[in-house]
């Protein structure tokens, strides 16, 4: 009893961190900019692909991790420069659909080079299980959450201590006022979104040992990121953690105590009831209208 | 648009469907143009909501699947009669967007975008986990489409029929636009406020119209199904709302002729692409992005503003 | 008879009293102005009377009937109508729909019979649109009878919006700082628009900055300071009243001020 639910609980921390890292990379961008970017996904999945090609050509693992969180930051950085920012003045719903576009290019990319079957990574310190009272875990996991753990304290140094980061967050409060004071508010947006791809990439690659990656990989996963990071609050680093966990946890205990095949909807179900019922979520900043 | 250029337009579109056919060598064009149409149907309607009222939905395709398996499961599992099917599952949509669009339209921007496509992949979920009725993901088999004892079977017996439907839904759509409806439709798009003290009930006009274009859609959801003879899971899928959503953007948002061009393009490309599924995806993505940056009122309108200025 | 009678008005937001206590009343065909300082809480009351913010307290009353907590829609078909500080306009339509849209109420708006194309619509709505072309014209905006909204400029604008307005055939008009960043000559022109308007029998509420506007124009004026009614009265005592002059000036400021604009 104890053990199977300790089970659920760690997968569903396991997943909930990189739904975290996902929800902060949303998070991110959005205060840089108010663009929901819909291709967050395929930079989790880019970043799990690009890792599993580069160590199939033979490179050492930790190396192959290297290049392909840096393979993504560009990929990252070539989409705001070639898509949002030309759309710049659009309004939410083209931004919404250019980054959907966006995604759909990468997704269409990666199927194209690399086709439509399922990809592994060799996990980190070997498959060999670990015994938690009594509840099995994977060795993996332990890689989520403790690097998911570094990430999340970086962050906080580079937003609290480093001047690009107190950069970004400037632009987040007011762009104007950000631009008027000297912060090169188009660097910071580049920079949001190499960011966004890091975060996304470092989650891709630390869940495929155990998810296994496709070229539609990403759908569901950035899916899901946005759910959480609307839960807790968009924009909120906080709300990005609380609203990940939060979703991971639900996601496994209804996969193991309710039903697997409608795991899936438990996302879907769950930013309907935020929506209707507490739009900003939990940890979000009240917005209003002026007329 | 002028009542003359709507006049011009509609009859140049019934010279067109009837002239049509007669280019056809074979059924397989017939085919590509019965989906065409089709398209363009759900393209108008779900204009009506994203061109005209400003909204947005990323979930459309949950009340195409909602219409198509109704009439499926109906037909094969009970033995409905096909056009009372149709019926039921235009009720259930109704009943189902009446429901849910008081809540969703409150939102706006990213809010409601995610909203509808969370309601589309939820509804997808339940299509495809719920194999005992639709078959789960090998889809399901659907009987021919039957009204008062005449069989719709046959290329060019759904032509014949799809294209006066075509037809009707423009005039309609067209109609709409230039009465006091249509002119409080696009005034929420413009300021939400200043129809509302204008005295229009923006809350309530906004679900008619959403359950208007979900109805639309889940007529043709049911039609297609029994055209088709065959369904599966993803009528109803995120990339299918996404493909619907293209044809109105790329078309031109608050044209109705829009939506027509927008739908043939689209019905045509994965045609042109069939051997390259990668492609089609990349193709897509790249029209999407390309139309916003470039052409962010769609193809009629930028070209309608073209020719006035050249 | 009074056009409107508002009782004891509250709003706050959070824990601020944007207006606090306020009363007044305006006669019918009348054109009354409401100043004070920024932030007095005027576009606040205006809101509150149009049905965009629900009052904490007090009563608000149109042709002696309580509409307290009506919506905007609701006071709309009571015959209120308004125009927004920020030009509420709908440029995705062309300028004559956006003063067709004002005449709503008057039509027939079912998606039905728009759908259908039914002729006794038909002639209505050609109807409207001649009305809507003269309205246009009262407005002296006629010249853009054909144009789309997005090719007309601020000033123009600005009296569409009150054209739409009119299209209602209100009773009572509120007016949200119509001379807003307008110019000298455009805000000569807006002054005797209202002017014009008021003359039709319409009672009319504004909210302005411009001094000299004002005091050409309006027969009462209240004075709103700090979300609360600093003073009520007819313009010519407004403009010498000590407490209105020590809130715009300062209390150093002369008995008398120069009214500029």
């Amino acid at each position: 009893m104890l053990a199977e639910f300790i089970q659920f609980l760690f997968s569903g921390i396991t997943i909930g961190s990189i739904y975290a890292l996902a929800a902060l990379g949303f998070g991110i961008i959005y205060n840089a900019s108010g663009v929901i970017n819909f291709a967050q996904g395929e930079f989790i999945m880019l970043g799990g692909m690009s890792a599993v090609v580069l160590a199939a050509a033979g490179l050492p693992l930790p190396l192959a991790i290297l290049l392909a969180v840096a393979v993504v930051a560009v990929v990252g950085l070539l989409l705001e420069k070639l898509a949002i920012e030309p759309a710049r003045n659009a309004d939410i719903v083209a931004l919404i659909i250019i980054t959907i576009g966006a995604s759909l290019v990468l997704r269409g990319l990666v199927q194209v080079l690399f086709g439509k079957n399922t990809r592994a990574l060799p996990a980190f310190s070997g498959d060999q299980a670990l015994q938690l009272l009594g509840a099995t875990i994977l060795p993996q996991s332990l890689w989520v959450l403790g690097t998911t753990v570094v990430i999340v304290a970086a962050l906080a140094w580079f937003f609290g201590r480093t001047r690009f980061g107190k950069g970004m967050l400037a632009t987040s409060y007011n762009r104007l006022a950000a631009q008027l004071v000297g912060i090169n508010t188009r660097l910071i947006l580049l920079g949001a979104f190499g960011l966004s791809a890091v975060l996304g990439a470092v989650g891709g690659i630390l869940i495929t040992p155990i998810t296994y990656t496709s070229y539609d990989a990403g759908i569901m996963l950035g899916l899901k990121g946005f759910v959480a990071a609307t839960v807790g609050g968009l924009g909120s680093g906080v709300g990005a953690i609380v609203g990940g966990l939060l979703l991971g946890i639900t996601e496994a205990m209804t996969a193991g105590y309710v039903s697997s095949a409608y795991k899936d909807a438990v996302a879907f179900v769950l930013i309907l009831l935020v929506l209707f019922f507490m739009p900003r979520g939990l940890f979000g900043a009240k917005v209003s209208e002026r007329v | 648009m002028s009542g003359a250029q709507r006049y011009y337009g509609l009859a140049a579109l019934v010279l067109v469907l009837a002239a049509l056919p007669l280019t056809f060598p074979n059924a397989y064009y017939y085919d590509i143009a019965i989906r065409v149409l089709m398209n363009a149907v759900v393209a108008i309607g779900l204009n009506l909501l994203i061109g005209y009222a400003g909204q947005i939905s990323l979930g459309h395709a949950g009340f195409f699947g909602i219409g198509a398996y109704s009439s499926a499961i109906l037909t094969s599992h009970f033995g409905w009669r096909p056009g009372l099917a149709l019926l039921a599952g235009a009720a259930v949509t109704a009943l189902i967007a009446f429901a849910v669009a008081r809540p969703i339209l409150r939102l706006r921007g990213h809010y409601l975008a995610m909203a509808t496509l969370g309601f589309g992949i939820i509804i997808s979920i339940v299509i495809l986990n719920e194999a005992r009725y639709t078959g789960g993901p090998d889809g399901m088999a659907v009987p021919p489409f039957e009204l008062f004892g005449w069989q719709l079977v046959g290329e060019r017996l759904w032509y014949w029929s799809m294209a006066p439907l075509l037809v009707l839904v423009a005039w309609g759509a067209l109609n709409l636009i230039d009465a006091p409806a249509g002119r409080a439709l696009q005034a929420i798009h413009g300021s939400e406020i200043a129809a509302r003290v204008a005295g229009v009930h923006t809350s309530r006009l906004k679900t008619r119209i959403f359950v208007l274009s979900a109805t639309i859609t889940s007529v043709m959801g049911s039609l297609m199904a029994h055209y088709l003879g065959f369904i599966t899971p993803d009528v109803a899928g995120f990339f299918h709302s996404i493909e619907l959503v293209t044809m109105v953007v790329l078309g031109g948002m608050a044209s109705v002729f829009g939506s027509i061009v927008g739908a043939a393009i689209l019905t045509l490309l994965p045609q042109l692409l069939a051997t390259f599924e990668g492609w089609e995806t990349v193709a897509f993505g790249l029209i999407l992005v390309l139309t916003m940056i470039f052409m962010p009122r769609g193809l009629v309108p930028s070209l309608r503003l073209w020719l006035l200025r050249a | 008879m009074s056009s409107l009678t508002v009782r004891r008005l509250c709003k706050r937001f959070g824990g601020v009293n944007a207006i606090e206590d306020v009363s007044f009343a305006v006669d019918t065909g009348t054109i009354y102005a409401v100043i004070g300082p920024n932030g007095a809480g005027k576009t606040t009351l205006f809101n509150v009377i149009t049905g965009i913010y629900a009052a904490d307290g007090g009563e608000i009353c149109v042709d002696d009937a309580d509409v307290t907590g009506c919506t905007p829609e609701e006071l709309a078909r009571r015959g209120v109508s308004r125009t927004f500080q920020n030009l509420q306009m709908c440029m995705n339509m062309t300028a004559i729909e956006n003063v067709m849209l004002g005449a709503h109420l008057h039509l027939n708006q079912s998606l039905l019979a728009a759908t259908l194309h039914l002729s006794a619509l038909r002639k209505r709505d050609r109807a409207c649109r001649e009305q809507a072309a003269a309205l246009m014209e009262f407005a002296g905006v006629g010249r853009y009878v054909n144009s789309h909204a997005s090719e007309l400029p601020y000033g123009a604008l600005k009296r569409l919006e009150i054209a739409r307005a009119l299209a209602a055939t209100p009773r009572l008009l509120l007016l949200d700082e119509p001379a807003a960043g307008l110019t000298g000559r455009e805000t000569a022109e807006i002054d005797e628009l209202i002017q014009k308007v008021a003359a039709t029998g319409v009672t009319v509420l504004l909210v302005e900055h411009n001094m000299k506007l004002v005091m050409n124009i309006a027969r009462r004026i209240l004075v709103l300071n700090h979300g609360r009614a600093l003073a009520e009265g007819a313009a010519s005592e407004i403009r010498d009243h000590p407490d209105v002059v020590a809130a715009y000036l300062g209390a150093r400021g002369s008995g008398r001020w120069a009214v500029n604009a």
